[in-house]
């Protein structure tokens, strides 16, 4: 074998050298990350012997202790409350519409969004054959299904298909809402359904959807309200925010309770209905300095230059500054919707019987005394998977609306 | 088009006479007096915190003048809110920090105006948009965000969008002090190829280059003032004031 001295470039090549690449292999990577130095190696032992005591004790407990019949007993009453088992099925038709909406969203909207439409059509399909009760089943497996057409639905990615799911986003609230509450004590097919008899998740979400669709655009009033140049209307606003954020929740909650039907005699106000209020008042407020936060990180030179371009302040405010600001808060938004999910549960308070409510009614069930860990570990798996979906969302949402990259 | 005194075509398109403004205590205009014609290209300089910029903002009244009066194309600036938006959509502004709205496409920057203040089709206007995209020399950057592009190519997108309402005066604020110098000429080219054809335009500029190829006059602004005015001949090579000989001396040197 001969040795031949390698010709050495006279001149830096045109091409463009490619970056140097790192072959991946698991003992590198455990060596980079876990063992590269002597105290690493030491906590990288003692953490995983730590993790593997706990998972064991809990795998244990879940496994062999945990009496999970309370749970799968009172399944109905976690999902929906007292909600009668004769209007059930406009309940399932609501989870049945948004996974149709869901997947066909994706299949519009989503590149290479395996994973999603995987996840989508999964879940309902796995709780779906496990499911004991018939009803139950096949609303799972049909929700799967609309997913499912949906998205294909969606691959066709036509101009009116886009048109039709986002009217149905719109329009899927106020159906929510009519499906679940009913036309009137006698309406035919969709009698009304007493809100005394709603609770459980179905109720945490409502009251989550509610206090997100109506603070909204309250909370943003409020930050342009209180940005205003108009003394009356800022200072209003300025009296509004900074009395409800000095209050706690649960006092805004027994006001809307107590006072609502005090403001306005002669209506009677459904309690479901005044705690709504009371979630949407005390977000707004919130929302309303979170938007604000926003609106002031707008460069002077946007309003400038929408102003030489002849916009009336209306326009630049909807069409130029609330838009970017809006974006700017995403994510606080997003932490702040999280947060109103899970304060929802402070409604049993006001003797609503929501996730938390209806948690607190089983664990007085005879037949499951002193089963707490089993029903507060489900509760919390229940918020967790929400307040992920929620997070997730944001993400997507953030990674599409980023122009700048 | 308008039912207001339209101004005579031979009269100035701007006249400003005795124009005052102060913040606070400071005294930042002293007595502006000015005519720019129909065509005429005028390019202001000097020191900075002469007044220069905050006088071409009070022309479209991004900025409020307080004593003296401004009348462009016949409509007197006052507190009267619709002629302040008449005037604003007959003048293009370009900015030195561009300005561009970051959450729109280069070619939604452009139509936004046109279809919201004008009243444009959506068609017509992304039409004229492409065109001026084109005169500027960037029509491939139509559908990217204003963050994708160099400075150079958001400014001349600046230029587009101020030219979409079809001003009939353009004011230009330090356009290219922001940019790297390889990008500058790009921009005055577009500015030059806009004085050619017979575009108003007001320029706050230290392109002393720019200025002797186009200007029709120059204006020399030091504390509030107007020193000295002239043609860039007057101004280049024989100016009356010393102030003006020393501040041409000291950014032609560097």
């Amino acid at each position: 074998m001969s040795i031949q001295a390698q010709p050495i470039p006279q001149r830096p090549s045109a091409e463009p050298l490619p970056p140097p690449t790192e072959r991946f292999t698991v003992l590198g990577w455990l060596y980079k990350n876990l063992f590269n130095t002597w105290y690493n190696a030491l906590l990288t032992v003692v953490m995983v012997m730590l993790i593997a005591l706990a998972v064991r004790a809990v795998g244990e407990w879940a496994l062999n202790v945990a009496r999970w019949e309370v749970i799968t007993a009172n399944l109905r009453l976690f999902a929906v409350g007292q909600y009668p088992i004769t209007a059930l099925w406009r309940a399932w038709a609501c989870v049945v519409v948004l996974w149709a909406l869901a997947g066909l969203s994706l299949g519009l909207w989503s590149r290479r969004a395996y994973g999603s439409i995987a996840l989508l059509l999964a879940f309902p399909f796995v709780l779906g054959i496990l499911a004991q009760d018939e009803t139950t089943r096949w609303a799972l497996l049909g929700a799967a299904a609309a997913a499912a057409a949906g998205f294909l639905l969606g691959q066709l990615r036509q101009r009116w298909l886009r048109r039709l799911a986002l009217a149905g986003w719109v329009a899927y609230f106020p159906l929510v809402i009519v499906l679940i509450a009913g036309l009137g004590s006698e309406a035919p097919l969709l009698p009304s359904v007493p809100t005394n008899l709603w609770g459980g998740l179905l109720l945490t979400l409502l009251l989550t959807v509610v206090g997100i669709v109506f603070s909204f655009p309250l909370g943003v009033l409020l930050a342009l309200g209180r940005r205003s140049k108009l003394p009356i209307l800022s200072a209003l606003s300025v009296i509004y925010i900074e009395v409800i954020r000095g209050v706690p929740f649960v006092t805004v909650l027994f006001m809307a309770q107590l006072m609502l039907p005090l403001f306005l005699p002669g209506v009677t106000i459904d309690r479901v209905v005044r705690a709504m209020a009371g979630v949407v008042l005390f977000s707004a407020a919130y929302l309303a300095e979170n938007v604000r936060g926003g609106l002031q990180a707008i460069p002077r030179g946007q309003y400038e230059a929408a102003y030489a371009l002849g916009f009336k302040p209306w326009q630049t405010t909807l069409l130029i500054i609330l838009p970017q600001a809006l974006k700017a808060v995403i994510p606080i938004l997003v932490g702040q919707f999280i947060a109103l999910f899970k304060d929802t549960s402070l409604v049993v308070i006001v003797g609503l019987l929501d996730l938390m409510g209806i948690a607190k009614t089983v664990l007085a069930q005879p037949d499951f005394l002193g089963l707490q860990a089993e029903v507060y570990a489900f509760v919390a798996l229940v918020y967790g998977v929400f307040s992920f979906l929620m997070s997730a969302l944001s993400q997507r949402l953030e990674q599409r609306l980023n122009t700048a990259r | 088009m308008t039912q207001a005194p339209q101004a005579n075509e031979n009269d100035p398109i701007i006249i400003c006479r005795d124009v005052h403004k102060w913040y606070g205590h400071f005294h930042a205009l002293r007595g502006i007096n000015m005519e720019v014609q129909r065509g005429e290209v005028v390019v202001i300089f000097g020191p900075s915190g002469s007044g220069k910029s905050t006088f071409i903002r009070t022309i479209n009244r991004l900025e409020e003048h307080q004593r003296g009066q401004i009348i462009v194309d016949g409509i007197e600036l006052t507190h009267d809110v619709r002629n302040i938006e008449r005037i604003r959509a007959e003048t293009g502004m370009v900015f030195q920090q561009f300005n561009l709205f970051p959450h729109l496409t280069v070619l939604e920057n452009i139509t936004l105006a046109p279809i919201w203040v004008r009243g444009w089709k959506r068609d017509q206007a992304e039409e004229v948009a492409m065109q001026l995209l084109k005169r500027v020399g960037i029509p491939e950057q139509a559908h990217k965000y204003p963050g994708q592009l160099s400075g150079g190519q958001q400014q001349r997108v600046a230029i587009a969008r101020a030219l979409a309402m079809q001003p009939k005066i353009m004011l230009f604020d330090e356009p290219t002090s922001a940019l790297d110098p390889e990008m500058i000429k790009e921009v005055l080219d577009v500015m030059i190829e806009l004085a050619e054809s017979g575009m108003t335009m007001i320029v706050v500029t230290h392109e002393m280059g720019f200025a002797r190829a186009v200007a029709d006059t120059m204006y020399f602004f030091d504390k509030g003032q107007i020193v000295e005015s002239g043609t860039p001949e007057q101004i280049f090579e024989d100016p009356r004031e010393e102030r003006t000989r020393l501040f041409i001396s000291q950014i032609l040197s560097h």
